[in-house]
């Protein structure tokens, strides 16, 4: 990491360090209401990463919405290998925080800061859950 | 977390493996959010629909479930949302045995595990409601919602994972909605008008959940002149959680905890005004054709009184387009012998009962039956179909069933 990384610090953290590549939207997520599952990409219509690949990315968004199928969906992805690397939100419901316990997905969220206008959409970024915090890399 | 000598107990392995799986799967949760301690839970309520679960899912449940008679068993209530499919109808869903097998071993787990199968999204309708006060693990979050709004219980969203996780220990991680300070409001929204039907109720609950946007907020609201019913609460607040993640709103004067306005809500809180061009915008906003290729009803499942004006409504008329009606299967029985099945079906529609149809493979339906403009009374549905490649449109009961006999919407 570079010495000028800007970093961010959440207030909730789970899971293992990680890097990856940022991608960031000021919208909502839901693995059953968003997602093609199957093919690893934003399918609802209205999502402003419609069509776009989730697999292996950072995903930086506002919230969770709608209902509780991600806490088993993100398990079932994991295990397909078409899952993100790491979910990085300003606000989270319990779902969220269910799923990744399950699915072994990093987590971050609570920032004092908006985090999906803090990170640039397309950045290398590294999430170390034991100290709260996501930078900037790249 | 602080915990209890049973919880140590547990978290050592002295009740076997699977108390201690469920047990730390709570603690990371709960350290997550802060939870200081757990707190006792009465019922448990899973989400476990194969779609979601998946063949890892299923296999983490039998996993469970291959754990030895006597340490694998939940210690409370614990009762089941809506399977992936109608076993008596599969064929006509163009739901493949693989599909099939799937909801078998989950269901063959969830038996061994000691689960009750209800198969309801409604079961404060139809099974046992909670209490005032009663803290409860709910999954699917129009229960939670109406338990926690329309009962006065408190329930945090607990996905499938977690809620099984309560039976199994009869415990949840006290964070959220089991803190009474976290459901005092956060914004107040004065509503010009009343709803008349239930997709008026379920826009409603729709506009508001936008407005609050997500989990932690608490809508009150005031200026509903009429006492709603418990079906039109079901949509309001189906609708409202889907939309908005909310998970608790209060209504001055109708809901437990909001006898009093002063007891829920202080005067410091942003407001909102909601009109009914704000409900039309929200329907309008769906409208992309007037051709329809099916019809459905569900999300949530139909109670027996939805189901009977749905028969009145059916009674003597011929469809060309399919119409789907989706219970529970403790309502589903009394419809067949109160004789709305039989009318509902003499006019081509089909009853379903036990699945709920977002819930049961939704896309690989459309794929299988070539359905995709679809008409319904859910809010809740409209929401969610559209990432499920349907083109959705939300209309009232009666301009549904005249879609079916017609093949346009009006």
């Amino acid at each position: 990491m570079s010495a000028n990384a800007r970093i961010y610090r959440a207030r909730h953290a789970m899971g293992q360090k990680v890097q990856g590549e940022a991608l960031v939207a000021k919208d909502g997520f839901s693995a059953r209401y968003d997602l093609d599952r199957a093919k690893g990409v934003f399918s609802r219509p209205a999502h402003k990463l419609a069509g776009q690949s989730y697999v292996g990315k950072v995903l930086v968004l506002e919230t969770a919405k709608g209902g509780v199928a991600t806490a088993w969906m993100l398990h079932d992805m994991r295990s397909r290998g078409m899952v993100p690397v790491a979910l990085v939100f300003n606000s989270v419901n319990p779902i969220l925080a269910q799923g990744a316990a399950l699915g072994e997905v990093t987590m971050l969220a609570g920032f004092d800061e908006d985090i999906t206008t803090a990170i640039p959409n397309g950045a290398k970024v590294e999430i170390d859950p034991q100290a709260h915090t996501i930078a900037v890399i790249d | 977390m602080r915990l209890n000598d049973e919880e140590k107990d547990m978290l050592a392995g002295k009740f076997g493996p699977v108390p201690k799986l469920a047990l730390e799967h709570q603690i990371a949760v709960g350290d997550f959010f802060g939870a200081q301690d757990f707190v006792a839970v009465s019922q448990a309520h899973i989400m476990a629909d194969t779609e979601s679960l998946g063949e890892a899912g299923v296999r983490w449940l039998e996993r469970l479930a291959g754990e030895k008679e006597g340490r694998r068993r939940v210690r409370i209530p614990t009762i089941t949302d809506p399977r992936g499919t109608d076993f008596a109808k599969a064929a006509f869903l163009g739901h493949s045995s693989a599909m099939l097998s799937l909801e078998e071993r989950a269901i063959g787990a969830f038996v061994k595990l000691g689960v009750m199968m209800t198969d309801t999204c409604i079961n404060y309708q139809t099974v046992q409601p909670a209490i005032l006060n009663e803290h409860v693990a709910f999954g699917d979050t129009g229960v939670v919602i109406y338990s926690n709004s329309v009962c006065g219980a408190r329930s945090n969203y607990e996905g499938g994972p977690s809620a099984l996780a309560a039976g199994l220990t009869g415990r949840t991680p006290r964070y959220g909605y089991h803190l009474p300070e976290q459901r005092r409001a956060t914004l107040s929204v004065r509503v010009d008008f009343t709803p008349r039907g239930l997709n008026e109720w379920g826009a409603l609950g729709g506009v508001i959940g936008r407005l609050a946007g997500h989990y932690w907020a608490v809508p009150m609201i005031d200026g509903i002149e009429l006492s709603p019913t418990s079906d039109a609460l079901k949509h309001f607040g189906a609708a409202m959680a889907s939309y908005g993640s909310t998970a608790l709103y209060h209504i001055a004067g109708v809901t437990p905890e909001a006898q009093r306005r002063a007891d829920i809500a202080s005067g410091m809180t942003p407001e909102y005004r909601v009109a009914r061009t704000d409900i039309e915008a929200l329907e309008q906003s769906y409208r992309k054709d007037a051709k329809v290729d099916v019809v459905v009803f569900s999300a949530p499942q139909l109670s027996i009184f939805e189901l009977r004006t749905l028969a009145q409504l059916c009674d003597g008329r011929r469809f060309t387009v399919p119409l789907l009606a989706v219970t529970s299967p403790q309502v589903k029985p009394d419809a067949d012998r109160m004789g709305y099945t039989k009318t509902i079906e003499a006019a081509g529609g089909t009853v379903l009962s036990g699945m709920c149809f977002y819930q049961s493979y939704a896309r690989e339906i459309s794929e299988a039956k070539g359905w995709k403009i679809l008409a319904t009374n859910s809010a809740k549905m409209v929401n969610i179909l559209g990432g499920y490649g349907y083109v959705p449109m939300l209309a009232s009961m009666e301009a549904c069933v005249e879609a079916a006999e017609k093949g346009r919407l009006a």
